[in-house]
């Protein structure tokens, strides 16, 4: 049956049974969260045109911190993961893992990432 | 935050659940967020699925246009330059991150719709309307800015058919073009309800489930920006 919250009675509400932070994001948060964001994605696009950042072995790897720096905050500030019931947790970052495993190990299968086993020549 | 058990989903057990015929879950959470929050992980998947195999398509395109680099005869008849237009998206990569911040300020305006609004900016931080449609409309501002990108790839001869990547890219991003449509939608069936009787804490999880869906739809294109448009 549909739950209406309407019924509840937030004051009863044990915040520490149900395993979630009592905390929540203000109004500045969100904000900050946003500025952040903007910055990082600003950052991303100066060094995509910069030939010698481009050029060298940093690139990719900062590209993809900084991307997984904006996934985490959107998930844990904008979704609230931070301040929700575990189980909500685990329903995301659980597809998620099997989700990037399955990238990782096509990249493989495909030969679009490789490791350096055996003899060189 | 007085009504944030509501938005997150969590039940009082208590005897008034009895008398109003709603009975606790047995997790105590809301059986609607519980659900979301699957589909969300579902549709992780969907989108690994699709961004995987455009990378591994990535660079075996026999002909072109090529998304980074130029093309010249005899793989395209006339010399193309790269064709993914970096400027344009990083525009409309900013519109998306800026609906997100405009949805968290439309679930905390319905779950403070009850409290007094003193100041001009608590009225306007507290108006649900202005920001459903702030983010209605950066949402549909960025579905502008995909749809001059298809057109402006159709006009430089990159279509689902031309090539490896014209059939990946359209795909992974048509599909993400399609679920901003949808969220776009679900949020002005929100603004109706908002405009027909307003919507109150009460409606808070309901919003709620909405917003989550909108930042999935804004987290999916942080990595597609990342993994299609940067990294050549």
């Amino acid at each position: 049956m549909a739950h209406d919250p309407a019924h509840e009675p937030h004051s009863t509400v044990d915040h520490a049974a149900m395993g979630i932070a009592k905390e929540h994001p203000t109004w500045s948060t969100y904000w900050k969260v946003a500025v952040i964001l903007t910055v990082i994605t600003a950052v991303e696009v100066w060094i995509f045109y910069i030939p010698s950042f481009k050029a060298s072995r940093l690139f990719v790897p900062s590209l993809l911190i900084m991307s997984a720096v904006k996934f985490v905050t959107v998930v844990l500030f904008y979704m609230h993961l931070r301040y929700d019931h575990k189980l909500f947790r685990v329903l995301f970052t659980g597809p998620l893992i099997i989700a990037a495993f399955t990238m990782i190990g096509l990249m493989f299968l495909f030969g679009k990432l490789s490791i350096g086993v055996g003899a060189p020549n | 935050m007085t009504h944030a058990s509501a938005a997150h989903g969590t039940h009082a057990h208590s005897a008034h659940d009895d008398t109003h015929g709603h009975p606790p879950t047995s997790t105590g959470l809301d059986n609607k967020k519980i659900a979301i929050w699957a589909f969300i992980g579902s549709e992780c998947m969907l989108f690994a699925s699709l961004i995987s195999t455009y990378l591994i398509y990535k660079g075996r395109s026999v002909v072109g246009p090529y998304p980074h680099d130029a093309c010249l005869p005899p793989a395209c008849s006339t010399p193309l330059p790269a064709i993914l237009d970096i400027p344009v998206t990083s525009a409309s990569t900013f519109v998306l991150l800026m609906s997100s911040l405009a949805m968290v300020l439309a679930l905390a305006a319905v779950e403070m719709k009850d409290q007094p609004k003193r100041t001009t900016g608590e009225r306007i931080l507290g108006s649900s309307k202005l920001w459903l449609w702030m983010t209605a409309i950066l949402g549909a501002t960025f579905l502008g800015f995909q749809a001059y990108e298809f057109t402006s790839f159709v006009h430089e001869g990159l279509t689902l058919k031309t090539n490896l990547f014209g059939s990946s890219f359209f795909t992974l991003t048509g599909f993400h073009g399609a679920h901003v449509t949808a969220g776009v939608l679900w949020l002005l069936s929100l603004l109706a309800i908002d405009y027909r009787r307003g919507l109150g804490p009460k409606d808070a999880i309901n919003v709620d489930l909405a917003a989550l869906y909108w930042h999935f739809v804004d987290v999916v294109w942080i990595v597609i920006f990342t993994l299609v448009y940067l990294i050549k």
